[in-house]
């Protein structure tokens, strides 16, 4: 008999129930009201009184009203026909609501039920499995996705038998194993899983030690993401993280993108709807919607399935993981499930921590984090889920409890900087406060050298003191003019103009210049290097900014244009003729 | 207020503070409306059979005894035809005399629309004003507000956007607004012979503030009317949303919530979120679109209002007074339309894009000019250059007061670039530079 309740009082979208019997923490419960029902999550608990946050409106509701609990916690189904879906944060497929509203109540199934899933066995009866290995695999669009022994089936099991090859839905069975008892367990293709809870069925997560291309100049060349890795964008309004996500999750290179729009504009889900099925995935051919699914939870949608967004996001991430692939998951924003705690926290009547978010925020969100991971499965597979979330800093100041707590947890820190944004230098990352810790990794310095070029590291770390340099010497321009600085500061401010206009800005926009692969990165990373090496004599310093003013316009031009095409290599003769001409004058002055 | 036969009156009060009153009653819904001794108050909280209200004109000559009766329903608006060329209080009652509203009853503050239903904006909303069209270009379905300080004229400004937006229907949702302010709006709408397609919801500066609160909702639920079920093209204007977060302010406070940044209570993102999506385009053709005013504080955008605004709108457009030319003029920098990439090069000429980095770019470095002219430093000719061109880029494409179609606009910024600067310094991507490049 499971237990019930009655609603015994409401704070806006809290709802205290009184309980007949026993009630889990997080346990999840139906909430009647007339003929809607509404899901809801156990937050807390006073003797026979469970406070619960409803996933939906309170409105109209009152005392007495009929709540039954679930048993559970909030789940994720799992099954093939979750790619390029579209859901809620609580993983109602949102194509199939009908209306052009979001009415109460409404719950959707995450798949098809009537679908059929070709199935290839790969277990052979015998065989001594446990929660995550594969059992059989079936092709969902593009990938093999396997089928695996629930991930709750955590002893060692017999394989009994296995399906034959063939056509079967989700729910028929497709194996069978035996516990050490002797007792037999049927499998189907579907699994639940609850969300708050990591997928820890893998044998080891070693240190990250690839690369994580995105064809954005700043992070490969810069501050690269490690596949597996975790890595963050805080930035104030208008600097341009929206852009930047979108241009990841077109380019990166993963085989799974779950994009979690957290809080966010519903308009910017709608891009992705609208472009998505529009583009290919240039390394296999199909459409860019094909590996991505989208959880989207906008700012006007439930708050307190807010939260339950990311979760949801990151379950079916680690699912994925499970099967031996690259999973990208994107998070915007995690402010705004910051946020979401706060508001349930302050209904509750916590004590409030700094700017009134719960105490325990940076735990939470640094056990969210520490999900992420390149994993060697028990198959010896690898498999890895990455994380990127963006913050989005009250006032756009980095000193808030949010950033500062998720700069504890992530690996990687892509700060966008607004004085960037204004002057349209995009992306607006910071070249000088940014970091990628993985580039102290002894494991992705090797890799670099094997996937770039030997010694790649100290390129990029020389790069960086360029513009580190160039910021100091504009500095000292700005406070003693340009006429009382020696002449190498200006040499040193343009060199690091070059880098940060052919290297760091990335036109977005422009089909071209948009997606930089690492083989063209490393051609103009150099080649900008090489220039910024020599030594120019100068007339004075007009002399030396027409010179890089030249050289900027002439590269600009390079990344519009066609790799290695015809117009390519004529802007780099004459960038080459620039610079060689400069050089001749070195000689006639000396 | 209307009293349906059979309702329970109630006639013992408990508690009473400035903003709310608790007494015992059963059967109440959570958010319904109630009368408390002849004032409108909703349901904010139930506990057993307590039962909170607010009352939205304050508490004032409230009585234990005063009579409590409530609606069973949560705040409506009746919709038709019929709103067109009406004036509104909040509570969506007309003001000015003229008949009560006929039509269907629905409850104001409704559903999200399903974000899988809606379309991607793509249609510009043409302004004629440089600093909208050429740099920060507006779409419909769009939610973007004005940042100004209170002295801006962006009430005015508002109102011309409005008329030459070219909107079947123009909502107006006053919060706070003068009354002064008020009868501006009303005399531009009634000599531009527009008056038959704008509704009104205002709550002026002499209604209680608490009220303000319904304004949105009721000008929201008026939007989505004609758009959704009349497939029409709705321009939403909310002025001032700064004074709709102070009520909010107001209310969390007197409901002893703990406060966040800058005393506004911590649910204000998702606050403002409910208002600003319902910005829309639909897939019968109709679309909401939402022009909003925040007032800012001395200029500072990282107090807790505009802040949370821009995290949620897309884009915000930035008024201030440039001291060089005396002009009002939408600021390039802090200006901007994240919808703008949909809609530039591709409606408009194809140049669009990059002219319209290129002249921002070169703004910003007579930006820097002029930072360096007033530390004392000598200018190079370079820097003489690009403050000659801020100079004319203000006056001739910045200011408000322009009234110029987009083709123009470009071929205006072609002209400034070629008066003073050359094509390198310009760095436009060559095959533009070679085919609008004025000799």
């Amino acid at each position: 008999m499971s237990t019930t309740g009655k609603v015994s009082g409401i704070i806006s979208n809290i709802v205290i129930v009184r309980a007949d019997g026993p009630v889990a923490q997080n346990e999840i419960c139906y909430v009647h009201l007339g003929d809607i029902t509404m899901m809801a999550e156990v937050i807390k608990v006073v003797g026979d009184d469970a406070y619960v946050q409803v996933f939906d409106s309170t409105r109209g509701l009152t005392i007495g009203n009929h709540v039954e609990f679930a048993g559970h916690m909030l789940e994720v189904t799992l099954a093939p026909g979750i790619l390029s879906r579209s859901y809620d944060g609580l993983q109602n497929d949102l194509a199939k609501m009908d209306g052009l509203f979001i009415e109460r109540g409404t719950r959707t199934e995450p798949m098809d039920f009537d679908a059929k899933w070709e199935f290839t066995p790969i277990a052979q009866p015998g065989d001594t499995v446990t929660g995550g290995d594969w059992l059989g695999s079936v092709r969902e669009l593009w990938i093999d996705h396997k089928i695996m022994v629930p991930f709750r089936m955590q002893e060692k099991y017999t394989v009994k038998s296995v399906a034959p090859a063939g056509e079967y839905t989700i729910t028929e069975e497709i194996a069978v194993v035996t516990d050490k008892n002797g007792a037999d367990h049927s499998v189907t293709m579907l699994q639940k899983w609850p969300v708050k809870i990591p997928i820890r069925n893998y044998r080891e997560k070693p240190r990250p030690y690839k690369i994580m291309e995105t064809g954005v100049r700043a992070i490969d060349t810069f501050n690269p993401l490690a596949e597996g890795g975790t890595g963050f964008i805080p930035g104030p309004f208008g600097a341009g993280k929206t852009v930047l996500q979108h241009a990841i999750s077109k380019q990166a290179d993963a085989d799974i993108i779950m994009f979690v729009a957290c809080g966010e504009r519903a308009n910017e889900v709608v891009e992705v709807f609208t472009e998505f099925p529009e583009l290919k995935d240039p390394r296999t051919g199909h459409s860019l919607m094909e590996r991505t699914t989208i959880i989207c939870n906008t700012s006007n949608m439930p708050v307190a399935a807010r939260e339950a967004s990311v979760y949801t996001g990151m379950t079916i991430g680690e699912y994925y993981r499970a099967m031996g692939l690259k999973v990208l998951i994107l998070a915007d924003s995690t402010s705004r499930w910051a946020q979401a705690l706060r508001e349930m926290s302050n209904r509750l009547e916590e004590l409030p921590g700094q700017d009134a978010f719960p105490m325990d925020l940076s735990a939470i969100i640094s056990s969210f984090y520490a999900r992420a991971g390149l994993v060697y499965l028990n198959n010896g597979e690898t498999g890895s889920v990455t994380f990127l979330g963006t913050v989005s800093p009250a006032g756009g100041n980095l000193k808030e409890p949010v950033t500062e707590s998720t700069k504890k947890a992530a690996r990687c820190f892509y700060g966008l900087a607004q004085g960037r944004a204004d002057s349209k230098r995009y992306p607006a990352i910071d070249p000088v406060d940014s970091y990628s810790k993985y580039l102290e990794y002894e494991e992705i310095k090797k890799y670099l050298d094997e996937r770039v070029e030997e010694g790649w590291t100290d390129m990029v770390n020389l790069g960086k003191t360029i513009v580190l340099r160039g910021k100091e010497a504009n500095d000292q321009i700005n406070i003693l003019g340009d006429d009382g600085v020696p002449i190498e500061y200006h040499d040193r401010f343009w060199k690091s103009e070059l880098i940060d206009y052919v290297i760091l800005q990335q036109d977005a926009f422009d089909d071209i210049d948009a997606n930089c692969p690492m083989e063209r990165q490393k051609f103009m990373f150099k080649m900008v290097l090489d220039i910024c090496g020599r030594e120019f004599r100068y007339e004075g310093f007009e002399d030396c900014s027409v010179f890089f003013k030249n050289l900027i316009n002439l590269f600009r031009q390079m990344n519009y244009s066609e790799w290695q095409s015809e117009g390519f290599e004529n802007y780099r003769r004459q960038i080459c003729e620039a610079v060689e001409a400069k050089e001749a004058k070195n000689v006639q002055a000396a | 207020m209307e009293t349906k036969a059979f309702q329970k009156i109630y006639t013992r009060i408990d508690n009473i503070t400035k903003a709310t009153v608790t007494l015992s009653a059963t059967g109440v819904g959570n958010d319904e409306l109630a009368t408390v001794g002849g004032k409108l108050a909703q349901v904010v909280k139930i506990n057993g059979d307590q039962v909170t209200l607010q009352i939205f004109s304050g508490t004032e000559g409230i009585a234990t005894d005063s009579e409590v009766v409530f609606h069973g329903e949560p705040p409506t608006l009746n919709v038709s035809d019929n709103l067109a060329g009406r004036f509104f209080n909040a509570y969506g009652e007309p003001i000015e005399g003229g008949s009560q509203l006929e039509g269907e009853r629905r409850e104001i503050g409704g559903p999200t629309v399903n974000p899988f239903r809606r379309l991607q904006p793509s249609q510009m909303i043409a302004t004629g004003i440089a600093g909208i069209d050429l740099n920060n270009t507006l779409v419909t379905g769009q939610k973007i507000p004005f940042f100004t300080d209170p002295d801006q004229p962006y009430n005015q400004v508002m109102a011309m956007v409005a008329l030459r937006a070219q909107a079947d229907k123009i909502i107006l949702g006053g919060m706070g607004m003068s009354n002064d302010d008020f009868l501006f709006f009303k005399h531009v709408f009634e000599n531009a012979g527009a008056l038959d397609r704008i509704v009104s919801f205002v709550n002026t500066t002499e209604n209680p503030p608490v009220e303000r609160l319904l304004v949105p909702d009721m000008a929201l639920t008026a939007a989505e009317y004609f758009a959704v079920d009349k497939g029409e093209k709705v321009l939403v204007l909310l002025t001032d949303m700064t004074q709709y977060a102070d009520a909010l302010a107001i209310v969390s406070n007197r409901m002893d919530q703990i406060p966040s940044k800058d005393s506004m209570p911590g649910s204000l993102y998702s606050d403002l979120a409910k208002i600003y999506e319902k910005a829309v385009q639909l897939p019968n053709g109709g679309s909401i679109t939402l022009i909003a005013v925040t007032t800012l504080s001395g200029g500072d955008i990282t107090h807790a209002v505009p802040d949370n605004t821009g995290y949620i709108t897309e884009g915000q457009l930035f008024l201030r007074n440039d001291s060089d030319t005396g002009k009002v003029i939408i600021d390039p920098f802090r200006s901007l339309s994240r919808l703008k990439q949909l809609v530039i090069g591709k409606s408009t000429r194809e140049d669009h894009p990059q002219v319209m980095n290129a002249a921002v770019r070169l703004y910003a470095d007579a930006a820097n000019a002029k930072t360096k002219l007033e530390n004392g430093f000598d200018l190079t000719d370079y820097d003489e250059r690009t403050l000659k061109f801020a100079r004319d880029y203000s006056t001739e494409l910045l200011a408000v007061d322009v009234n110029i179609d987009t083709e123009t606009m470009l071929d205006t910024a072609w002209r400034l670039f070629a008066k003073y600067f050359t094509r390198s310094e310009v760095a436009i991507r060559e095959d533009m530079m070679n085919k609008y490049w004025p000799e």
